[in-house]
């Protein structure tokens, strides 16, 4: 899950970190009379939206007077910002930061995160300061530093230390990105982060530590115990169909293609994208209706794959398992009835009682075609959809 | 001869009172697996459907004499419960609880160091050794005996690969779901050592996923140090970069752990690397031959 700018830095400022006084606005005059209240600027007026590269496209801008606060948050509100990361379609500005903007003399680059490789929270730093980090692991991986980190001791004040002389500090910032370093860390394990980027936290002019932008990613898994985590989500920035899916357990990403997709577990839901295009196929989307695929689950599966008018066919692909294969068919039919599925359906059935599975799909009198294996399944459904 | 389990291993169920424990222990002992008891808190010196109940890990293993412990308790307690295992001596622990906290797997890596323990999963299928033991989810009717390791990180492809095997009149040695997340107890490579070392497995198939760098490893592994034949399908190369793929552990991040660049070191490595997954078998039998 992720979240807006200003709540990251909201978590960050409860944890003790040093974040640039600011207020989040829904229109402008309110960016206007918070710039008088937050003192006498300059200001930063920062749309909020989640994707980074904002600056680029016209979503970061410094205001010298609060009128200009004013003016700049009317051009960002309704806006479509359109980032690297937000794909070609952008996303729409509702929100904006004003903040105190400061005067940069040093930047740097600070995250957190879940190293798999070390089964380890690693600090990873870099005096290339608000650039592309992944750019400078790809160009200059000299330039960043890593500590793997203790869980049980947690992040020691040695390694922030050996951290902030890598990034060239003098004794009066090494002394204060100790407690930063450390405060960080905290706001990490407390908050069940898989990914806390500071980017950059700079140096002012007056010689303080300042972190002036920050994304927190959290581990979906660990949500359960943080309700005001959970409260901070934006539906607005979110897929309305992946939304509606995790209303019913089921895991669904929506793609490009043509072909919609009914896959129980993950890797064979992948397999089964891959064997879509590796056929000259496109999938949808992803979608694992998990290990029970009861008529419930189906029937949901179904009407969110439909709400997708790109989708020209579906391909169910289940591995029974457990599950017995003639009640899986029934709760496909059913499923399909109800709905109300007139699109070419491909259904590939494994497991228990399989042949009475495809038998009661054959007297369905329902338009499904049976397949036996992925390959004759994906043959079949990218036929019938590129003809 | 077989890897991990076999039919003298003494299971226990940690969750056996909750409808999935119960369910799967009654399964696995269908399967024919020394299925000796369970543990629920509170429920200790009762029993359900034959299994005897501990209130801890500890008082199972004394009372029954386990080596192995079968997780089914929720996300909210498993790190906890593998803790429990570890300490009360049981030798290998199969976490098949999906959606525990990353951090939580964090701190049990650590409390696991220098113990003589290994773990499995979390968010995994189990572990099965055909005619003999099956500890897990699994189907057990889907497996044969037979001369073929499987390793995967997911579930139902693994299903779909070892039915591959099976419908080709290949059996398997071990068939080990290693899980979907990205901190877990055991890694393609340390799988991929113990079938080296096991005379019955005289080929391998391992199931990767967009993600990490673990299938590399195990690449490196089998170009420098294996003497058995592998094939290997690697999930997710249709998958768009930033998006988890279900599994915790399967989203490309920071441009690494994409499907191609996988594939292409995994062959560079000398291993059959399958490009639809319709072919896990053959693309074994290419290289092998029973």
């Amino acid at each position: 899950m992720n979240i807006h700018e200003y709540q990251a830095k909201a978590i960050l400022r409860n944890f003790g970190v040093p974040v640039p006084d600011g207020h989040v606005v829904y229109n402008s005059n309110l960016a206007r009379d918070w710039a008088r209240r937050l003192g006498d600027g300059p200001w930063a007026v920062k749309a909020q939206i989640h994707a980074g590269g904002r600056g680029k496209g016209g979503g970061v801008k410094i205001a010298k007077t609060p009128d200009e606060v004013r003016q700049y948050a009317k051009d960002m509100f309704g806006m479509t910002l359109v980032t690297h990361q937000t794909g070609p379609e952008g996303k729409t500005v509702k929100r904006v930061l004003v903040e105190n903007a400061s005067r940069i003399a040093d930047e740097f680059y600070v995250s957190f995160l879940v190293d798999r490789a070390t089964d380890r929270v690693t600090l990873m730093a870099s005096a290339e300061g608000g650039m592309d980090i992944e750019e400078v692991a790809a160009k200059t991986p000299e330039k960043l530093f890593f500590e793997a980190i203790d869980p049980v001791v947690g992040l020691t004040a040695f390694q922030a230390r050996k951290v902030a002389f890598k990034l060239g500090l003098e004794m009066p910032q090494v002394k204060q990105a100790v407690p930063l370093l450390l405060n960080v860390y905290k706001a990490f394990v407390e908050s069940d982060c898989s990914l806390l980027e500071i980017n950059p936290m700079i140096l002012t002019a007056e010689g303080n530590l300042l972190c002036i932008d920050a994304k927190l990613n959290f581990d979906e898994n660990a949500l359960f115990r943080h309700l005001r985590i959970r409260d901070l989500r934006d539906y607005d920035e979110e897929d309305p169909m992946e939304i509606e899916a995790s209303q019913y357990d089921l895991s669904y990403i929506a793609l490009d293609g043509n072909i919609g997709c009914m896959v129980n577990g993950a890797g064979l839901a992948m397999a089964t994208m891959d064997i879509i295009k590796h056929t000259g196929g496109e999938p949808a989307n992803f979608l694992d209706v998990g290990g029970g695929a009861t008529i419930e689950r189906v029937t949901e599966a179904f009407k969110i794959i439909l709400s997708d008018n790109k989708v020209k066919g579906i391909l169910v692909n289940i591995f029974g398992g457990i599950m017995k294969c003639d009640v899986i068919a029934t709760g496909i039919i059913e499923a399909a009835k109800q709905v109300g599925v007139s699109i070419p359906l491909v259904v590939r059935l494994e497991g228990t009682n399989v042949e009475k599975g495809r038998k009661l799909l054959a007297e369905s009198g329902l338009n499904i075609v049976s397949a036996e294996g992925m390959a004759d399944a994906a043959e079949k459904i990218v036929k019938a959809v590129n003809g | 001869m077989s890897i991990l389990i076999d039919k003298n291993t003494k299971v226990i169920t940690q969750g056996i009172t909750g409808a999935t424990g119960l369910f799967h222990a009654q399964g696995a002992r269908d399967y024919g697996t020394q299925m000796v008891g369970g543990v629920t808190p509170g429920k200790g010196g009762t029993s359900v459907d034959g299994f005897p109940i501990f209130n801890t890990v500890e008082d199972a293993v004394n009372a029954t004499g386990a080596t192995a412990s079968v997780i089914y308790v929720p996300p909210v307690g498993s790190a906890d419960a593998i803790m429990e295992a570890v300490d009360a001596g049981i030798e290998l622990v199969i976490c098949i609880t999906e959606g525990v906290p990353v951090l939580d797997m964090v701190k049990v890596q650590k409390y696991m160091q220098g113990r003589n323990c290994r773990l499995i999963g979390p968010n995994c299928p189990g572990v099965i050794t055909p005619g003999e033991c099956k500890i897990g989810i699994m189907p057990g009717y889907i497996h044969k005996p037979g001369p073929v390791g499987v390793v995967s990180r997911s579930g139902t492809l693994t299903y779909e690969a070892v039915w591959q095997l099976t419908t080709r009149d290949i059996g398997q040695t071990t068939c080990v779901g290693i899980g979907g997340d990205p901190v877990n107890g055991t890694s393609h490579l340390d799988v991929l050592k113990m079938f080296e070392a096991d005379p019955a497995t005289k080929a391998v198939i391992m199931i990767g996923e967009i993600g990490g760098d673990a299938e590399e490893q195990a690449a490196a592994y089998v170009r420098d140090h294996m003497t058995k034949p592998v094939a290997a399908f690697i999930a997710g190369a249709t998958a768009p970069a930033g998006k988890r793929m279900g599994h915790a552990g399967a989203i490309i991040s920071g441009g690494k752990g994409d499907a191609a660049s996988k594939k292409a070191f995994l062959a560079e490595c000398g291993i059959s690397v399958a490009d639809s997954p319709a072919d896990m078998a053959t693309a074994l039998l290419n290289i092998w031959t029973p």
